[in-house]
C-alpha cells in the first residue's frame, strides 16, 4: 500500500483542542514551537458544554482552606484518588482560577468584585461539617467561556493548529514517544507530526451509554490509540453517571441548579436525598444521588407513566434568580424537556457523563507503565484533563472539579513537556511508522460488508446502558462482555458505504466505533475484575467496598493480539506532597 | 407518525460536477424531534455518504449551522415541527465556500475572528488577585460572551456575501466582548483595525445577523457600539 504522508516537526504536539489542550498548548507556546491537532475546531470542543463551576479555596465568601478542598476530593474519591496529585490540584486552584481571570474568563462576580462562588456536591467546609462556596462561575457558562478564552489566548502565543485532524495512531520509538499520524478529515490526507513530546488531552468516552451527556465526538479515540501501543486505562470501570441528565435527552442540567437551592423529588413530592444524605442532601456527591435515585425508580417511587424519572425543582428560587444565574438550563429544559423550569420542575434521570480513569500520569502529568511491583515513566508522553488519569478522581469525580483538572493538569502539561523538550533531542521515526494507523485506516475505507455504523452502535450503547450502568452483577457483565465480542466480530465485516475523500463522517464514525467497542470491552472487563462497591462503580453481588483486597488502581492493558483486554492493578499512592495522608474511612454525607 | 420531505443540498467534489438537490421522507418519532435527529436518521438509515458537521448537540459548541428553508439555525436546537412545513429545504450556510453537501469552509470566518485580537489587552500590571469587576461592569458583558461562533450571523449578512474581505458580524460581536470589559485596555490596538475599510462601516444595519442568531444576541447593536466608540476616539 502507498499513500502520500506529509511531514511536520514540532517540539511538542497536543492532541485534543478542550481546556487541557488549549492550556497546554498556550503554556508551551511560549516557550517551544507547539502545533494542535483537533478532530473539531477548538471552540467546539467539549469543554464548552461544562456549565457549573471551576472549584478553588479562594474563601471569597466564606472562610475556605485547600486542605478541606482535598479532604473533599479524597473522600470524594472514595479513597482511590493518589494523594500526591489530590494535594497538588487543590493547592494550585487559587492561582489556576487567578491566572484565568488575567486572561479575561468573564466570572460572576460578587457585590464587591470579585470572582463569586456557589456551593456544589460534595464540596465542604472543615471536613465534611457542611457545604462550602467554592464553585467558580461565569452564570451557567463557565466552560463555554473558559474554551473560547483559552483558544484565543493561544491563537495570541502563536500555536499552530491543525483542525479537523483525526488521529490515527501514536507512534513510538524503542519506548519513547516520538509522534502522532493523523489524516485529514477535509481533504483524506495522511500527516505524520514528528515531535519531542506528545501530550495527550483527547477527552471522554461516555458515548459508549445510550443515555449520555457527551458530545458526538466523545469516543474514546485517545485511550483507543494508547491501549494499542502498550499503555493502560488506569480505573476503566469507574464512569460518572451524573444524577441530573434530562429525561429522555441525556443532555446536562449543572449540579449548579441544586448549588442555587435546586432540590430533587420522588413522585410522593418528597425530597428523599434527606434520607440517603441526611447533613448535606441534594449536594451530595454525584455516584451516591444517582444511585439514591434509581433505587427510588426501583422502589417504585418514579415519576411519570412509566414512573422511570425524578423531579428536579427550581422554581422557588424565582425567576429573576434563575435568568440570572441559569439563563442555559431555562434554555436547555425548552427545548429538550419542553419544561419552563421558572413555572415546573425539570424531568430527569442518571446520565453517563465523564470517565473518571484514564491514561495513569503522575502528578506532572507524566504518563507512568505500572503494576503492583512499581510505576515508571514513559519519556515523551504527557496526558490531562478527562483522558488521563493524575489520579484526582478516583472512584468518583466531584462536580466542579474536571474543570479545575483540565487547567491544572493541561498548564502542568504544557510546562513540562516543553521542558522535556528544551532538554532532549528528537528520537527517530521507526521505519514504516504509521503502518498500523495506515492499516486500519484502508481496512475501513475499502471495507464492503454488511454491517453499518447505526445498529451496531445502538446495540453497543444499550448493552452498556443496561448491564453495565449504575447497577452491576457478575451475571451481566459477563453477557456484556459477550455481546461485545460480537460487535467486535461485526467490526470485521463493516461496510463504509461512502467513499468520498472529502469529509467522509461515514469513515469516521466507523474509526470511531472501532474504538468504542476496544474501550467498551476494557471496561467491562475491569468492572467484572473489582469484586467491591467503590464511588461510581456499584456491585449488587459486592455491595461494600473492600479496602483489603481492593484500595489499588485497575490497568486494563491489551494482550499482544492489540484487542484483548488484561487487568492488572497498580498501588494507589497514599502519599501527599507535604500534609499527612488521609486514611480510608466509612463515606458518610 | 408524521412523515416530513426533506430536500438536500448535495455536492461531493470528488465525482459530482454540480450540487443538486435530493429528497428524504423523515419520520418524526417523538414530540419535539429535532433536525439533528431527522439529519441522523437520514445518514444511519438512508444514506451514509450524506454528510454536515454536529457536536455537543445542546446548541453550545457552534458546530451545525445550516440553512433551513432560507433561514440560518442550529440543527440541534431547532423542532422540525416548530418549523410549520411539511417539505424543508437544507442548504449549507450561504456565503461560504462549500466543502461538501452541508459541511462548509470556515477557515476564513475564524481568521475575521481572530483578526480583532480576541483577548484581554492589559497595559496596567495585574494584581496578585483577581482584577476586581463590579457586577454592573460585568453585567455589559452578558449578551456578548455567549457568542459560540457558530456562523449563522456572518453568513447572513449581504456585507459579508459581497466583500470577501469584511470581517462581519461575528467579529465585530467579539470585538465589543473585549472593548466593553472594564479589564481591557486594547482598544487603541483594535480599534484601527474595526476602522479599516472592511470594518465597521460597511455594515448596512439590514438586522438579518440579530435575526439570524440562535443565542438571541445582537451584533448590529455592537457594531453601533464599536462605531460610536471610533467617533468619540481621537486617532
Amino acid at each position: 500500500m502507498s499513500v502520500k504522508v506529509e511531514y511536520h516537526k514540532f517540539d511538542v504536539v497536543v492532541v485534543g483542542a478542550g481546556g487541557a489542550g488549549l492550556n497546554a498548548a498556550q503554556v508551551a507556546s511560549q516557550h517551544v514551537k507547539t502545533a494542535v491537532i483537533s478532530e473539531v475546531y477548538p471552540t467546539r470542543s467539549h469543554t464548552i458544554s461544562a456549565q457549573g463551576g471551576i472549584s478553588a479555596s479562594l474563601g471569597n465568601l466564606e472562610e475556605d482552606h485547600w486542605h478541606w478542598h482535598m479532604f473533599d476530593t479524597v473522600k470524594g474519591s472514595d479513597y482511590l484518588a493518589d494523594q500526591d496529585a489530590a494535594e497538588y490540584m487543590t493547592r494550585k486552584a487559587p492561582e489556576m482560577i487567578i491566572a484565568l481571570e488575567h486572561i479575561g474568563l468573564p466570572f460572576s462576580r460578587t457585590p464587591d468584585g470579585k470572582i463569586a462562588q456557589r456551593p456544589f456536591g460534595g464540596h465542604t467546609a472543615e471536613f465534611g461539617k457542611r457545604p462550602v462556596k467554592r464553585a467558580c462561575y461565569a452564570a451557567d457558562r463557565t466552560g463555554h467561556a473558559m474554551l473560547q478564552n483559552l483558544y484565543e489566548k493561544s491563537v495570541e502565543q502563536g500555536t499552530h493548529f491543525y483542525s479537523e485532524f483525526y488521529a490515527l495512531e501514536l507512534l513510538v520509538n524503542n519506548g519513547t514517544v516520538n509522534g502522532v499520524l493523523c489524516y485529514d478529515i477535509q481533504n483524506g490526507e495522511f500527516h505524520i507530526f514528528h515531535a519531542k513530546a506528545i501530550i495527550f488531552a483527547t477527552g471522554g468516552n461516555c458515548r459508549i451509554y445510550q443515555t449520555n451527556s457527551n458530545a458526538h465526538i466523545n469516543t474514546g479515540d485517545g485511550l483507543a490509540l494508547a491501549l494499542r501501543k502498550g499503555f493502560s486505562w488506569s480505573d476503566a470501570e469507574f464512569f460518572q453517571f451524573h444524577p441530573t441528565g434530562i429525561y429522555g435527552a441525556g443532555n446536562l442540567i449543572t449540579e449548579g441548579v441544586r448549588g442555587e437551592g435546586g432540590i430533587l423529588l420522588n413522585k410522593d413530592g418528597e425530597r428523599f436525598m434527606e434520607r440517603y444524605a441526611p447533613t448535606i442532601k441534594d449536594l451530595a456527591p454525584r455516584d451516591i444521588v444517582s444511585r439514591s435515585m434509581m433505587k427510588e425508580i426501583l422502589d417504585g417511587r418514579g415519576v411519570g407513566p412509566k414512573a422511570d424519572h425524578i423531579l428536579l425543582k427550581i422554581d422557588h428560587i424565582g425567576i429573576e434568580a434563575i435568568l440570572e444565574k441559569l439563563p442555559g438550563i431555562h434554555e436547555l429544559s425548552l427545548v429538550f424537556a419542553g419544561a419552563d423550569c421558572t413555572k415546573e420542575p425539570i424531568p430527569v434521570v442518571p446520565t453517563a457523563h465523564y470517565q473518571n480513569g484514564g491514561i495513569p500520569t503522575g502528578y506532572l502529568t507524566q504518563v507512568i507503565k505500572g503494576n503492583m511491583d512499581g510505576e515508571e515513566f514513559v519519556p515523551g508522553f504527557f496526558a490531562a484533563g478527562e483522558c488521563a488519569s493524575a489520579s484526582v478522581h478516583g472512584a468518583n469525580r466531584l462536580g466542579t472539579n474536571s474543570l479545575l483538572d483540565l487547567v491544572v493538569f493541561g498548564r502542568t502539561a504544557g510546562e513540562q513537556a516543553a521542558k522535556f523538550a528544551q532538554e532532549n533531542p528528537f528520537v527517530d521515526l521507526v521505519e514504516d511508522a504509521g503502518k498500523e494507523g495506515l492499516a486500519t485506516m484502508q481496512k475501513f475505507a475499502n471495507s464492503n460488508g454488511t454491517n453499518t455504523f447505526g445498529p451496531v452502535w445502538e446495540e453497543l450503547t444499550r448493552i452498556m446502558q443496561t448491564n453495565v450502568g449504575v447497577f452491576r452483577t457478575e451475571a451481566l457483565m459477563t453477557e456484556a462482555l459477550e455481546v461485545l465480542d460480537k460487535l467486535e466480530a461485526k467490526m470485521d465485516d463493516f461496510r463504509v458505504v461512502d467513499k468520498s475523500s472529502v469529509y467522509n463522517l461515514d469513515l469516521i464514525e466507523a474509526l470511531e466505533l472501532n474504538n468504542m467497542i476496544l474501550v467498551a470491552k476494557a471496561a467491562a472487563k475491569a468492572a467484572l475484575a473489582r469484586k467491591e462497591s467503590r464511588g461510581g462503580h456499584y456491585r449488587d453481588d459486592y455491595p461494600d467496598r473492600d479496602d483489603v483486597n481492593f484500595l489499588k488502581h485497575t490497568e486494563v492493558y491489551l494482550e499482544e493480539d492489540g484487542k484483548t483486554p488484561r487487568v492488572d492493578y497498580r498501588k494507589v499512592r497514599m502519599q501527599p506532597l507535604t500534609v499527612e495522608p488521609f486514611p480510608p474511612k466509612a463515606r458518610v454525607y | 407518525m408524521k412523515k416530513v420531505t426533506f430536500e438536500i443540498f448535495r455536492y461531493d467534489p470528488d465525482k459530482d460536477k454540480e450540487p443538486y438537490y435530493k429528497t428524504y421522507e423523515v419520520e418524526l418519532r417523538r414530540p419535539g424531534y429535532l433536525m439533528l435527529d431527522a439529519l441522523n436518521q437520514i445518514k444511519w438509515e438512508q444514506d451514509p455518504t450524506f454528510t454536515y458537521r454536529r457536536s455537543c448537540r445542546e446548541g453550545v459548541c457552534g458546530s451545525d449551522g445550516i440553512n433551513v428553508n432560507g433561514v440560518n439555525m442550529l440543527s440541534c436546537m431547532t423542532k422540525v415541527e416548530d418549523l410549520g412545513s411539511d417539505h424543508i429545504v437544507l442548504q449549507p450556510l450561504p456565503g461560504m465556500n462549500v466543502m461538501r453537501d452541508l459541511v462548509v469552509d470556515v477557515d476564513d470566518f475564524f481568521a475575521k475572528f481572530i483578526t480583532v485580537k480576541p483577548y484581554l489587552i492589559r497595559k496596567s500590571p495585574n494584581p496578585d488577585k483577581e482584577i476586581y469587576q463590579s457586577p454592573e461592569d460585568r453585567k455589559k458583558l452578558d449578551g456578548l460572551y455567549e457568542c459560540i461562533a457558530c456562523g449563522c450571523c456572518s453568513s447572513s449578512c449581504p456585507s459579508y456575501w459581497a466583500d470577501k474581505k469584511y470581517l462581519g458580524p461575528n467579529a465585530f460581536l467579539r470585538a465589543w466582548r473585549y472593548l466593553a470589559d472594564s479589564r481591557d485596555e486594547g482598544a487603541e490596538e483594535r480599534l484601527p483595525i474595526l476602522n479599516d475599510k472592511h470594518g465597521v462601516w460597511r455594515c448596512h444595519t439590514i438586522y438579518n445577523c440579530v435575526e439570524a442568531c440562535p443565542k438571541e444576541l445582537n451584533p448590529t447593536e455592537a457594531i453601533m457600539n464599536i462605531r460610536k466608540m471610533l467617533l468619540d476616539t481621537e486617532f
